[in-house]
């Protein structure tokens, strides 16, 4: 079959194109053909369509999204906000943070360790792209019950794939979650969040301006892999000349890819790059299409010039082909020689594919024959956009009306502290982060188990100048809390974030999500993800941290069953004097322990209900905003103070997990009393709360500012001894907490 | 006087570069970059190899790195007495440059480990280890996917025998090594291999909840400039 060139797509207007087997709906196919006056030829309908897929389009989601920016609080951090490859934030002292969470959940799936090794590997090329170098990851991941058959595939290799691609990199891996729930299992969830630092003024966007300038391909080669499933070697069309199946999974090289930073970071210092975009999901026609549609309108590129690693490729193939660590860079002819000199250095295979053009056309030929010209904003930016019918759950009245209220309530609550705490949720995740480098770089000053991650920034440049500034980060999601209350549940996964942010002493300051729902063509589906969305979007207005950017995940469902809706939300805050990060737990004996905020009995989605009943039903616990920013800003302060000698949020398994952790954070333990009914105080879930150890003569100090900020303080007992004594109800030694924690993933995972 | 000047030689995929430059300057050393292609060891009084996957370490670990035009200005001066201290891939690269015996594979346990480690100083006759005391218990962070150090019966028996067992795993050996060895040197004892990081454990705020690692530094300051 000779080349589908635009001459030709003139001269056969009626050819049928394999529009469908690519995903398009024929009302999109139509579009593309009143856009372009003419059939698209076999490139054009590979652009629009992997262009205006759901993952790069956001063509249901964008209706809803578009509320981050509306109601977004007033923020004099924000210096990028969504829209590029990652949002920006300004941090003080002239440096700046850009921080993302992206979805690589289906090819984790598919091929657990490639599919999550990868997902690490596009957010940090994302992160490289706004001119960072990123200095950490986290990963937020969801699998099916520990127990069951295929979460012992997919974990260890999910593990495995982070833990190889992360730690080849040089990236400390310093949080993230492990949730088991058997609604993910045939979907479980890989949520990869970077986090870059860059000098505020050196920020740098995806845009080709300046006619003339070169269009250079970097990285690794461009092969068949990561062509995706619904891809163009379905279609009868291009069989012959294809290959008969391809691997859908891409496949990771992270040495390139460690290259790549580097490379990429001396680029910038010699200032030789006018525009960047990293290659991600739809290859060289994302790179190309939003490159052009950002910068004078117009680029010229010769697909035969891309580096093939596989020379049998056909177009439409190099077009759509994943492969992993490439990048796209536009530079001034006068600095093409000086940038191929620093590829050179660093073994980065370079290649000028193209041109930056005021034609306002992109353009693109092949063996001489013109195969793409279209307008690259109508792909990159004019997809269609989808108002979802949406409508509440049948059953979710009834859900919400099987409260947990005549649920047996525990006669041992001893017995049943140690049955959450070696539960795989609450289980201690050494097991997993364990695997991964949290140390590499040398700015790591907490990591798991900490609340959040923190790093220094002093240091994480070489050469800039020096800042006593650090960055906290946290990501948390609960998809049962969602599941009964998908407003509230997004409110509370924010509410979370906050909350291990402010307990080290660091300041909320800004928000990425990851919004991993079922199929969007299921009306209740979107009524869940329009709630979420509502629900953060007003959550981080009354917080006043906005969002910078994000991902969604839709399709994450088997069948006709869903995984619980899942808002994952990151949060990235500064604390001013990084020596006065508050580490995790009872550091020390004799110290005075206090429970900050208020508890009611709160059961809804709880672990109690779920580990001990099986039970989802009710309401989750209340999201107090009002409440949970108090208690943030005494928790800053108090840090600020040099107050708090330890800290601990509560969340899933309540006061009594809160304590656990605590203890076995340094191997202390504590004798205290509680004032109201025990497995309420113990095990209730209410948010808005931190567990806080100070010395004893500060205690005052710290009751006097809750008492400023309208935080309710109690004095619960001391640090000390080698048991977690609860006064009246329990006492077990902390090495028994410690075998019950720690003993869960092995004997699961081996 | 000048300060004494170590060299930290960069290859590509090496991770660990500028965490022991840091710690080297933490001590009042002058940590001075070499590059893996280039044919100079910059007059440098001794040499760090650090940790990371050189050249991805898609053949052995070391295996490529070893062939480095930097290693062949650098076996020559290591065999003459030069000081080297490899950790992690950098011990790797020692052993596949035979500067030192045996090999390093993959952790009994098949994955990757990260953790807080308890190691006793064996012998504090080397270069790296003038400042601890023998016997000496410290805490040090491990990080790697082949660390499992092997040698053959007769290798093994010569290492135990002469004391060139620098450092040993103790409460634990996180990947199966031989006789728990977590270190060693050659016969002169100017080169070192380590599978922990010293430069992991240098400050209170950052790294392992340890600073024991400076004492590797310190004992090659305390060499160079007593020499």
């Amino acid at each position: 079959m000779s080349t589908d060139s635009v001459s030709r797509a003139e001269g056969t207007p009626d050819e049928p194109m394999p529009y469908a087997e690519l995903g398009m709906k024929r009302e999109e196919y139509d579009r593309v053909r009143e856009i372009l006056g003419r059939r698209p030829t076999g490139s054009e309908l590979a652009i629009y369509s992997v262009m205006w897929s759901e993952h790069c389009s956001y063509k249901s989601s964008k209706v809803h999204l578009k509320q981050f920016a509306t109601k977004a609080p007033k923020s004099e951090a924000l210096l990028v906000g969504m829209g590029e490859n990652a949002g920006v934030v300004d941090i003080g002292d002239g440096w700046a943070a850009t921080f993302k969470i992206e979805s690589h959940n289906h090819p984790s799936y598919v091929e657990p360790h490639q599919g999550a090794a990868t997902g690490v590997g596009g957010i940090v090329r994302d992160i490289m792209s706004m001119g960072a170098r990123p200095i950490a990851v986290m990963d937020a991941l969801r699998f099916g019950g520990a127990d069951q058959d295929d979460t012992r595939r997919v974990l260890p290799g999910v593990v495995e794939g982070i833990s190889h691609y992360g730690n080849c990199l040089g990236l400390p891996n310093i949080g993230g979650e492990v949730v088991f729930d058997p609604c993910y299992i045939g979907n479980p969830l890989v949520n990869a969040l970077c986090v870059g630092l860059l000098r505020k003024d050196q920020i740098k966007l995806a845009v080709a301006p300046g006619p003339g300038n070169k269009v250079v391909l970097f990285g690794a080669s461009t092969g068949p892999d990561g062509i995706g499933g619904a891809s163009v070697l379905a279609s009868a069309t291009f069989e012959d000349e294809s290959h008969a199946k391809r691997p859908a999974v891409q496949v990771g090289d992270p040495f390139m890819e460690k290259l790549l930073i580097e490379c990429c970071l001396e680029l910038y210092a010699a200032d030789v790059v006018v525009g960047i975009q990293d290659l991600g999901a739809a290859g060289v026609s994302c790179a190309t299409t939003e490159l052009a549609a950002k910068g004078t309108g117009g680029m010229h590129v010769d697909l035969n010039l891309v580096p093939l690693r596989d020379p049998s490729l056909v177009p439409e193939e190099i077009l759509m082909s994943e492969s992993q660590e490439r990048m796209m860079a536009v530079v001034r002819p006068a600095d093409i020689d000086a940038f191929m000199a620093i590829c050179e250095r660093w073994d980065v295979p370079a290649t000028v594919i193209g041109e930056v053009t005021d034609t306002g056309r992109l353009v693109m030929t092949w063996n001489g024959e013109t195969i793409v010209d279209i307008p690259p904003g109508t792909a990159a930016d004019e997809g269609p956009v989808y108002e979802r019918p949406l409508h509440e759950p049948a059953g979710q009245v009834a859900l919400n009306s099987d409260t947990p209220d005549g649920l047996a309530r525990p006669a041992d609550l001893r017995a049943t502290l140690l049955q959450l705490l070696g539960s795989p949720n609450l289980a201690s995740k050494e097991w997993v982060t364990g695997q991964y480098d949290r140390y590499v770089r040398s700015n790591t000053v907490l990591a798991q188990p900490a609340d959040a991650g923190m790093l220094r920034i002093s240091e994480a440049i070489a050469g800039a100048e020096p800042t006593t500034r650090g960055i906290a980060l946290s990501t948390d999601g609960n998809g049962r809390y969602a599941k009964l209350d998908p407003y509230a549940g997004a409110q509370l996964a924010l509410a979370e974030a906050y909350r291990n942010v402010a307990v080290t002493g660091a300041k909320p300051l800004a928000v990425t999500n990851c919004l991993n729902f079922g199929s969007p063509e299921d009306p209740e589906v979107m009524w869940q993800f329009a709630e979420a969305v509502r629900g953060l979007a007003d959550a981080c207005r009354t917080l006043g941290v906005p969002v910078t950017g994000g991902n969604v995940s839709f399709y994450n469902q088997t069948g006709s069953t869903p995984i619980h809706p899942t808002p994952v939300v990151g949060v990235l805050g500064v604390i001013d004097d990084v020596a006065k990060r508050v580490p995790t737990g009872f550091t020390g004996e004799g110290l005075r322990v206090a429970l900050l905020g208020e508890t009611s009995a709160e059961f809804g989605g709880s672990e109690w209900a779920h580990v001990v009943h099986g039970h989802l039903g009710g309401l989750p616990p209340q999201a107090n905003l009002v409440a949970e920013q108090a208690l943030g800003a005494v928790l800053v302060e108090a840090a600020r103070r040099g107050l708090l000698e330890g800290s601990h949020d509560l969340s899933d398994g309540g006061l009594a997990i809160a304590l656990a952790e605590s203890c076995l954070a340094r191997g202390v333990g504590a004798t205290v009393a509680l004032s109201g009914e025990p497995f309420t105080d113990l095990f209730s879930e209410s948010a808005s709360r931190a567990l806080v150890v100070v010395r004893p003569e500060s205690f005052d100090e710290l009751a006097a500012l809750c008492f400023e900020h309208e935080v309710p303080c109690y004095g619960l007992g001391v640090t000390g001894g080698t048991s977690l004594v609860v006064e009246d109800v329990l006492e077990v030694p902390v090495e028994e907490l410690r075998a019950t924690h720690t003993g869960t993933l092995p004997a699961l995972f081996g | 006087m000048t300060a004494a000047r170590v060299g930290v030689v960069t290859f590509p995929g090496t991770l660990d570069d500028q965490d022991a430059a840091r710690a080297v300057g933490l001590v009042g050393a002058q940590a001075v970059p070499l590059w893996h292609a280039d044919h100079d060891l910059k007059g440098v009084d001794a040499v760090f190899l650090p940790g990371g996957f050189s050249y991805g370490d898609y053949l052995r670990c070391g295996a490529i790195s070893r062939f480095a035009p930097l290693m062949e200005e650098l076996i020559p001066a290591a065999r003459a007495g030069l000081p080297v201290l490899g950790t992690c891939n950098g011990f790797q690269i020692l052993c596949e440059a035979h500067l030192l015996p045996g090999a390093l594979t993959r952790n009994a346990s098949l994955h990757y480990v990260c953790r807080d480690q308890r190691v006793r100083i064996e012998s504090a006759d080397t270069a790296w280890t003038g400042a601890f005391e023998a016997g000496q218990e410290i805490v040090l962070p491990v990080k790697h996917g082949e660390g499992r150090y092997v040698a053959s019966a007769e290798t093994l028996a010569e290492l135990e025998s002469a004391g060139r067992v620098v450092v040993r795993y103790v409460g634990g050996n996180p990947n199966g090594s031989m006789n728990d060895i977590a270190g060693i040197r050659n016969e002169a004892g100017n080169v070192v291999g380590l599978m922990p990081h010293p430069e992991h454990a240098v400050e209170d705020l950052v790294g392992a909840p340890s600073t024991d690692g400076l004492g590797f530094f310190t004992s090659i300051l305390k060499k160079l400039v007593n020499a």
